[in-house]
């Protein structure tokens, strides 16, 4: 296990894309150290921004990478990651887990934005905050999320899962607007509450949204009301408004709403 | 052989124990590439790099010591197009569509290009003053009024995009064929089209008029294609060319719809086989993501309608209109499939290589990078026997590629890459190397005594990709596929001399007040404004 100290607050963004365990994977302790990353224009080795410690534990340890610190300023931590684990003890910057295929990321802190952009697969946890655009698409680009977990146990900012393909993304706080905007497949659960238009132009999919949401997007038309929601293996018992969209988009994308925490949307039961 | 260059021009003979001495032996030595038809700068291809922010994030290019970073697989940043393009011993690049409003963004886009020269052609074909003149049958004041705009466009040639049918786009339709009236005009594409070719041949303009046909991308359309060439063939002298059809893969397809949807080329090629009044481009299409962008507006909200896609779709105010589609070509896909057989029938049935030339019409049907990879679809039956067995079914029955057994020679990629090109374009000092021509010279890193490219494929293809040397006017810019000194090229323009003074009569002055929102003393580029131009003095007729 490698455990990287941060030796000093950093006050510029530090992109360090090497910080993963694909790339310390076989690698000596010293070749680790020289590893390069940028402190905004100026190149660095890895040991000029951390004391790397390096521990010969067990086996299954061996692909572990530990950050303590507050690293709020470091980018693109666990970029295309694999295999093996990231813990970091504090908040990360962000493009947490960028593209990233395999193994978990845990964070006890905050997290910046672009948390899991582009994920194939894996698991990211946050114990902390979440930025914007989790899970999203690049900008511009069309291929967001397409496997793996989020786990948000805090809040999360605006356009959760952008243009999502595929995955799960848990929030246990609220969520910002626009979750869900372009969704094509997968599944999103926030417990908290949404700031509204939810699911925009999302033409397949499943958004779950327990707390309040002030309305409804008039593109989405309301189905039924459900005893409960299946995601992944449990399920969530409590009355939910199902809602179909975008039909702007021709989507059938499905929106829960809670019905307990929504009396606002009652009206939508004379359509039903 | 050898092969003498001094001061940016070959010549007959050198002091060999003074002069730099590149031995070539063993490769194919060749004039600078020249490209007639590449969208590499302006208002479009900038607001497509905006609209595609993750078509850069894939592709980037680290600065080095002599040259500057860039972004970009379908759109390069300027730089980046200059270095990519010279990197494949390319100097000379055509910039068509350029709406007359964006010159000056054109020509400062165009000027950070480097490596190449270039030129730009100007937007005519809906052109309320030309419509104008040419409804009212005004061909000599068109002509003066064509000449006035060459020179405050610092323009090239005549390029007309769907003519009429822009202008009809700017009240939400279309001309359905040569003979639907333009809508408030009273005039036909076809009238258009032949007055323009007029107005060229008063002009004597080194290019012919460049068209970008009406109904383009629409089944069927090859009929409107041979139309657009029949309709100007009486206009024709001594067999030169007197039009130049451009990306006719786009124009060329048969069928009612997309279902029964085939391909034109056969008819195309044809016609084109026993007329020597027309010149083509292939406008081939590489199976990759890219971004669509023509100033054919009614076309590209076809294409939006089609993929869903994120779309631009603008008009520029009295001159033209304009869109941009991302769009994705796939091999599985039985019209895209269709459209990439459609290119290289054309290439390969019309039998004279000195009238259809290689284009992808960079960006619309791939990225210009793709060019070797063209290269050899063209010189090797197997090459494209390797990728028919990938395509959509439907589209390799109705292929008639696997029919054809041409392939091109070295000598016939020389024509369609660039000597056929400088011909058409009326560059004489350019895709050739005779003495008192400019020393642009690529030179290839395959040896065509030895390597046979129907079978060796794949060697012809990396050393087209990555030349041993390009030469730019004399000096040494690429060697071994690596920019070694960054050169800025010249910029052409036509500067016609007519017998009367080029000037905008009060009439005009009056609706420049009344329609644009440039004031006609603001509109002309100024003086001065090209850093470095290379205007070409031709006398017209009027």
């Amino acid at each position: 296990m490698f455990i990287l100290h941060p030796k000093r607050l950093f006050k510029v963004p530090v992109e360090a894309e090497n910080i993963g365990p694909d790339v310390f994977d076989e690698k000596s302790a010293n070749e680790i150290a020289m590893l390069q990353v940028w402190e905004g224009k100026r190149k660095r080795r890895l040991d000029e921004l951390f004391r790397i410690e390096h521990k010969t534990a067990n086996a299954s340890e061996k692909t572990t990478i530990r950050i303590s610190g507050d690293v709020s300023k470091i980018r693109r931590i666990g970029t295309k990651m694999s295999m093996g684990k990231i813990i970091i003890d504090g908040n990360v910057g962000m493009h947490l887990g960028e593209e990233m295929e395999g193994g978990v990321i845990t964070v006890t802190g905050n997290a910046g934005s672009w948390v899991g952009g582009m994920m194939k697969g894996g698991t990211i946890g946050i114990k902390g905050d979440a930025g914007d655009y989790v899970g999203a698409a690049y900008r511009g680009s069309t291929k967001g999320m397409s496997g793996g977990t989020i786990i948000v146990h805090g809040n999360a900012g605006n356009e959760v899962g952008c243009f999502m393909r595929n995955g799960l993304i848990k929030v246990y706080g609220n969520v910002g607007q626009f979750a869900g905007i372009h969704m094509g497949k997968g599944t999103i659960f926030v417990q908290g509450n949404s700031e509204g238009r939810a699911g925009a132009q999302m033409r397949k999919g499943k958004i779950v949204i327990c707390g309040n949401i002030p309305s409804i997007l008039p593109t989405f038309t309301v189905e039924s009301i459900k005893p409960k929601v299946k995601i992944d293996e449990e399920k969530v018992i409590g009355s939910f408004y199902m809602f179909v969209g975008d039909r702007a988009e021709g989507g059938e994308g499905k929106l829960y709403v809670s019905q307990k925490q929504n009396q606002h949307l009652s009206f939508y039961e004379e359509y039903l | 052989m050898d092969l003498a260059i001094n001061n940016g021009k070959i010549v007959e003979k050198i002091n060999e124990n003074k002069a730099k001495v590149i031995d070539a032996s063993g490769m194919i030595v060749m004039p600078g590439g020249v490209d007639i038809h590449c969208h590499i700068a302006g208002a479009d291809v900038n607001t497509g790099r905006l609209l595609r922010p993750e078509d850069h994030f894939r592709d980037v290019e680290a600065k080095t010591a002599i040259t500057r970073s860039g972004v970009g697989h379908s759109i390069p940043s300027t730089f980046t197009t200059g270095y990519r393009y010279s990197r494949m011993g390319y100097t000379t690049l055509m910039n068509p569509s350029m709406p007359p409003l964006e010159a000056r963004h054109t020509h400062e886009e165009l000027e950070d290009t480097p490596m190449v020269d270039k030129a730009t052609y100007p937007l005519l074909g809906d052109w309320w003053f030309v419509l104008e003149h040419l409804r009212d049958g005004l061909i000599e004041e068109c002509a003066a009024h064509v000449a006035w705009m060459m020179a405050a466009t610092r323009g090239y040639a005549i390029k007309l995009v769907n003519p009429g049918g822009l202008e009809a786009w700017g009240f939400g339709s279309n001309v359905k064929d040569l003979d639907d009236s333009v809508p408030h005009f009273n005039i036909t594409p076809r009238e258009i089209i032949r007055g323009l070719c007029k107005v060229n041949k008063l002009l004597n303009m080194p290019h012919t008029i460049h068209v970008h046909t009406n109904n383009l991308g629409k089944p069927g359309n090859y009929v409107t294609a041979i139309e657009t060439m029949k309709c100007v063939e009486d206009l024709a002298e001594e067999n030169r060319p007197n039009i130049h059809i451009t990306h006719c893969q786009f124009s060329a397809f048969k069928g009612s719809d997309w279902q029964t949807m085939s391909s034109g080329a056969e008819e195309i090629a044809k016609y084109v086989n026993h007329h020597n009044h027309v010149t083509l481009d292939m406008g081939q299409v590489i199976f990759t993501d890219t971004t669509t962008m023509t100033a054919d507006g009614p076309f590209q909200y076809g294409l939006y309608q089609l993929t869903g896609n994120k779309w631009i779709n603008h008009d520029v105010e009295t001159e033209t209109s304009g869109g941009i589609v991302p769009f994705r070509y796939r091999r599985k896909s039985a019209v895209n499939a269709i459209q990439w057989s459609i290119g290289l029938e054309l290439a390969l049935l019309i039998e004279n290589p000195w009238k259809i030339y290689l284009t992808t019409d960079h960006p619309n049907g791939g990225p210009f990078t793709s060019y070797p990879t063209i290269i050899t679809w063209l010189m090797s039956q197997v090459a494209r026997k390797k990728t028919i067995s990938k395509i959509h079914k439907r589209a390799r029955r109705k292929s008639l590629l696997t029919s054809i057994e041409r392939e091109f020679s070295f000598y016939e990629i020389a024509i369609v890459t660039r000597a056929g090109q400088a011909k058409a374009l009326g560059l004489t000092q350019k895709g050739q190397l005779g003495v008192g021509a400019d020393a642009d010279v690529a030179i290839y890193n395959v040896n065509p005594e030895l390597v046979d490219p129907s079978k060796k494929y794949k060697k012809v293809r990396r050393a087209f990709k990555r030349a041993a040397y390009t030469i730019k006017g004399g000096e040494i810019v690429v060697k071994d596929g690596e920019i070694v000194k960054p050169v800025s090229g010249k910029t052409f323009w036509v500067d016609v001399k007519t017998s009367l003074p080029l000037e905008v009569n009060d009439d005009l002055k009056r609706k420049f007040r009344e329609y644009w929102t440039v004031e006609y003393e603001n509109y002309p580029l100024r003086k001065g404004f090209l850093h470095n131009p290379a205007p070409i003095s031709i006398k017209a007729e009027v």
